[in-house]
């Protein structure tokens, strides 16, 4: 496979993604707009950290007002992260690797961007919203039931995985950097509705609020909430998952190319990290570093990928 | 010409009755509903969209990509009209190739005095790199499209060669697809020879041209300008259908003596590359160096066995609108047989008889630029106004060997769905053609491309055009 093949399929899934977790960012800030108006504006400013775009926005807008964070986020094609962009990209990056994928996953890539671009044509009225987004992410799903459903099982899934797995590790190392002061016990008022309220919130915003009750019942804790995204490895979101992920398809990788390289010890050298840490010890240390090294850790490993398979001349 | 010119049309011929190969289509279209028909049409450009057969338009910043319309009326030719066509086309397409071989080696052409030398020696299409290159199995011309238009029951012209990187195959097996998949009953009901494994055949067309230096299975690339080339759906397409990778000058560099692209696990050697490039942009080092499309060196390469380029760099000149004039002398020096298919007959302007002639008719003359293409540059005189002929007349006697006439032909119609049902639209036809040391290979169908708008004589798809399907009967 070209070096450029596997690099499209990894930012091909990248992008996409990123248009999922943009979307979620979106209502999860809208649903906490409609239930805490006072706290509004720092929470849209909280949403665009997530998304990494505070510094882009803040050139185009005074005010973290919410018409104008939303449309930054599902529609300004100067935003890289917006919906719109990242499905262009993601297209872009199908059409450059389309003898990669099958019919089905790029007529699902192609329609998503069809009728993604048709929807968000023009500035989403709040009453569309949820609507809206409820399509952002039927277009993904997809997209990925045609991969699952149509991909062989080779190196190209592998690129296709590892795209997907670095995306979404770094989404949730970012949703909770952001929010790492909300789960910290020396300034949360242990249990008290406020807390839970904010706790909920980064549960919506990586879509497992049910499944969080689901294993813990109806009890939320900071402790439990953060222990649940970095190291339950049954959560699809959560960072121990993803980095095993990516560990996972580069294993495969090795395997087919009979070639162990730094990407490979990378990555175990990070799980390994994972698979050894405790959450009370994670507090200890202080979260907040903790997430800061993961997200370098990401990064570097998004590199070493990179470069191992020579996606660049 | 006057508005009674009658044009031969394929459905009726100049009556009114069903010519015999649209006989069984004719009875079956009777029976359907319009509307039924109608939605059927929308589904194609449905279908068109999904499957992302479009193009790009070349100048227009962000612009949409477009589809070529589609219209869901094939264009039906029975086994006895193909089979003279096929003929025509393989003495036509051996010709090209002998005459290839001979201006980059002896000029044996030029020696008879039947071609004269300045016509070579002074065309840009003409590449002196490619003096004394013998190219992988003695093939210049791996795929030939040969522009046809028909004008009688018997009469078919070649209108151009198009012997440099033909495109419209996709649209060939798209538009195939396509009917298939909406109106399955005709083909259980009438016996279309399939197109579908042009591919297949491209492959093994152009692996049987690899290289010497080429060790075991050939590798074929297909190397495009990118996504934002307004064919690149084409480029990709046809790579998927032939497993072949679909590589980008930034891909590929020279390692030891060989083209080789950039894989995830090192640099491979290619040994049949399908360029979808042209010349000019195909080598910085040998050709235009401010070109980021092609591969530093490649032609070094190409010369000393390591790759083989299809269509050899140089096949230009063959199909180049001045030379056309020539190509019933060249198929009769090469091939010692009268050509079976005929050319239009032209009229040099740089010759003063037939600049003078051109002059006193340019109303009803068709004026091409020597080096043009895509329908532009061009006067179609019988339908152009009296502002535009006056324009034209001060270019063409500012620099006359820029231009040839031809007269303007009365292309046949095929009937198109209209909004009252079928009516007649002018037509002309593009087959494909692979040429191996095995052989000629001629797949039976090809691209017709129409012209929408009712009297246009232009089919061009950047000019309102559009496409059908093309049927050749089985006997």
């Amino acid at each position: 496979m070209l070096g450029k093949t596997a690099g499209g399929l990894t930012w091909m899934f990248r992008y996409l993604e990123r248009c999922e977790t943009t979307s979620r960012l979106i209502e999860t800030g809208f649903r906490n707009a409609l239930t805490r108006p006072a706290t509004a504006s720092d929470e849209w400013a909280a949403v665009l950290d997530a998304s990494g775009t505070r510094a882009a926005y803040l050139e185009r807008h005074a005010a973290f007002e919410q018409h104008s964070v939303i449309d930054f986020l599902l529609r300004d094609k100067s935003n890289p992260s917006s919906v719109l962009s990242c499905v262009e990209n993601a297209r872009m990056n199908a059409r450059l690797v389309r003898t990669a994928l099958s019919r089905e996953v790029w007529e699902a890539v192609n329609d998503c961007w069809m009728t993604l671009k048709g929807a968000l044509g023009h500035k989403v009225q709040d009453r569309d919203l949820p609507e809206v987004l409820a399509l952002i992410r039927q277009q993904n799903a997809l997209v990925r039931g045609a991969t699952h459903g149509t991909m062989l099982r080779n190196e190209i899934f592998n690129f296709c995985r590892i795209g997907t797995f670095l995306e979404r590790a770094d989404a949730t190392a970012r949703i909770l950097d952001v929010k790492y002061y909300v789960l910290l016990p020396s300034i949360s008022h242990i249990g008290s509705a406020l807390d839970n309220v904010q706790w909920e919130n980064i549960l919506r915003s990586v879509g497992a609020r049910s499944s969080y009750r689901w294993l813990n019942g109806p009890d939320i804790s900071a402790m439990g909430i953060a222990d649940f995204l970095i190291l339950d490895h049954r959560m699809p979101r959560s960072l121990t998952f993803c980095i095993g992920k990516v560990a996972s398809n580069l294993r495969y990788l090795a395997l087919e190319y009979e070639a162990h390289g730094p990407s490979q010890e990378k990555v175990e050298e990070m799980l390994v990290k994972l698979e050894e840490a405790e959450i009370e010890k994670i507090f200890e240390d202080g979260l907040h570093e903790f997430i800061l090294e993961l997200l370098a850790d990401v990064s570097e490993l998004s590199a070493t990928i990179e470069t191992d398979y020579r996606f660049y001349g | 010409m006057s508005e009674k010119t009658s044009f031969f049309d394929e459905l009726h011929g100049h009556g009114d009755s069903p010519r015999p190969p649209y006989g069984d289509y004719h009875a079956w279209f009777q029976g359907e509903d319009l509307a039924r028909l109608r939605k059927k049409s929308s589904d194609a450009e449905t279908f068109f969209r999904r499957t992302g057969i479009t193009f790009n338009v070349y100048g227009e910043a962000d612009a949409d990509e477009r589809l070529i319309p589609f219209d869901i009326v094939p264009r039906v030719l029975s086994a006895r009209e193909w089979s003279r066509l096929e003929r025509g086309i393989d003495q036509r397409v051996r010709a090209i190739n002998a005459f290839l071989h001979d201006i980059y080696h002896r000029q044996e052409i030029i020696r008879a005095g039947r071609v004269p030398v300045e016509l070579i020696a002074q065309n840009d299409a003409f590449l002196p790199q490619m003096i004394g290159v013998q190219p992988p199995g003695g093939v210049y011309t791996h795929i030939v499209g040969t522009d046809l238009v028909r004008t009688g029951e018997d009469e078919f012209y070649v209108l151009e060669d198009n012997a440099r990187t033909p495109s419209g195959v996709s649209y060939m097996l798209e538009n195939r697809e396509t009917m298939l998949q909406m109106f399955p009953e005709l083909f259980s009901k009438i016996r279309v020879r399939p197109v579908q494994d042009y591919p297949t055949r491209l492959s093994r067309s152009l692996s049987a041209c690899s290289p010497p230096k080429c060790q075991g299975k050939p590798v074929v690339a297909v190397l495009t300008p990118g996504i934002h080339n307004s064919a690149y759906f084409e480029h990709s397409f046809l790579a998927d259908n032939m497993g072949a990778e679909l590589v980008e000058g930034s891909d590929l560099r020279v390692v030891d003596g060989r083209i080789a692209m950039r894989t995830t696990r090192g640099y491979k050697a290619i040994d049949v590359l399908y360029r979808r490039v042209d010349d000019d942009f195909l080598d910085p080092l040998n050709f235009r160096p401010d070109s980021v499309l092609g591969i530093p060196g490649i032609m070094d390469v190409y010369r000393s066995g390591g790759i083989t380029i299809a269509n050899a760099p140089g096949t230009g000149i063959a199909d180049d609108k001045a030379i056309y004039s020539y190509m019933p002398d060249i198929v009769e020096f090469y091939t010692g047989e009268k050509a079976i298919l005929q050319n239009v007959p032209t009229y040099r302007c740089s010759e003063a008889d037939s600049l003078a002639y051109v002059l006193d008719n340019l109303a009803e003359l068709v004026v091409k630029e020597v080096h043009g293409s895509g329908g532009y540059g061009m006067l179609v005189g019988p339908a152009a106004s009296k502002k535009e002929i006056a324009e034209f007349r001060e270019k063409l006697t500012a620099k006359p060997s820029n231009y040839i006439a031809q007269p303007t032909l009365a292309l046949s119609t095929v009937p198109i769905l209209a909004k009252s049902g079928l009516a007649p639209r002018h037509v002309d036809l593009r087959p494909f053609v692979l040429v191996s040391p095995k052989g000629i290979d001629l797949t039976p169908g090809g691209l017709t491309r129409v012209a929408l708008k009712a009297g246009s004589l232009v089919v061009n798809s950047s000019q309102g055009g559009g496409t059908k399907d093309t049927w050749v009967l089985e006997e």
